[in-house]
């Protein structure tokens, strides 16, 4: 055996190149950011129809009837199930438009986490919200 | 058509909205006088500029969001599907948004 061919070697494994690198594409993390975003925009759209019509029947009500509605299981339920699926759709979301748009590394980063940091207390917040509404203090 | 971008801005549009429904959600926890300063601030004509543009950024994002099922799916890739979708989003999205508003002011209006 050659020294040349020794160097070369790469790290023993029986994966071949191919087989490394298949299905992962450019960012080498896959396409599950692709699949989620589609995931959540399906169920966006009958969610986000079920969260206008609360809205729309809670107006004009004082808090007592607006907190009773709101913390009522079918309301609450659905209210967390669009905040969670929104939550991961708008992240991903706004990850693509840092990822198009801002090309310094450490800047990019820094939005990236700021990003993940905001959709996930904004979502804390919302759900913190309406669990206390249906459990009480 | 150039509306793709519209599609991202009403995006960034809600990211940034979800900070009113997280403190109508928050405030509506926390008690009438809490509920009270959102129903003050969405009922004055900032607040109700800013839910109108919720509106309208949350139906058109909708919308348009159904057009990228398509494409995902593999159809309507010919220019005139293209504009006929796009056309249909923004002019749903206006349409249903204003419709919207006057059902809602019916409803809530007669509360």
């Amino acid at each position: 055996m050659s020294s040349l061919e020794s160097q070369s070697a790469p790290p023993r494994s029986m994966r071949t190149p191919l087989g490394r690198v298949r299905a992962l594409g450019a960012a080498h993390s896959g396409t599950q950011d692709f699949w989620r975003q589609r995931l959540t925009a399906v169920a966006n759209v009958p969610l986000t129809i079920a969260f206008v019509v609360i809205v729309v029947s809670l107006l004009g009500r004082n808090h007592a009837a607006a907190a009773q509605i709101l913390g009522s299981p079918l309301v609450a339920i659905i209210m967390l199930l669009f905040i969670g699926s929104t939550a991961v759709h708008m992240k991903i979301g706004m990850q693509v438009i840092i990822e198009d748009y801002v090309h310094d590394e450490i800047a990019k980063l820094t939005l990236i986490m700021a990003n993940a940091f905001f959709t996930i207390a904004v979502a804390l917040a919302c759900a913190y919200g309406i669990l206390k509404l249906s459990f009480g203090l | 058509m150039a509306l793709s971008i519209v599609h991202r801005v009403t995006g960034i549009a809600l990211y940034f909205g979800t900070l009113l429904l997280a403190w109508w959600l928050i405030s509506a926890a926390s008690g009438p006088t809490a509920y009270a300063h959102v129903q003050a601030f969405t009922s004055s004509f900032l607040g109700r500029l800013i839910v109108f543009g919720y509106t309208w950024a949350l139906l058109h994002h909708l919308l348009s969001g159904i057009r990228h099922f398509f494409w995902d799916l593999g159809y309507g890739f010919k220019a005139s599907e293209r504009e006929t979708m796009t056309w249909g989003a923004l002019i749903g999205g206006i349409s249903l948004t204003v419709l919207l508003w006057i059902a809602a002011y019916a409803i809530g209006g007669g509360r």
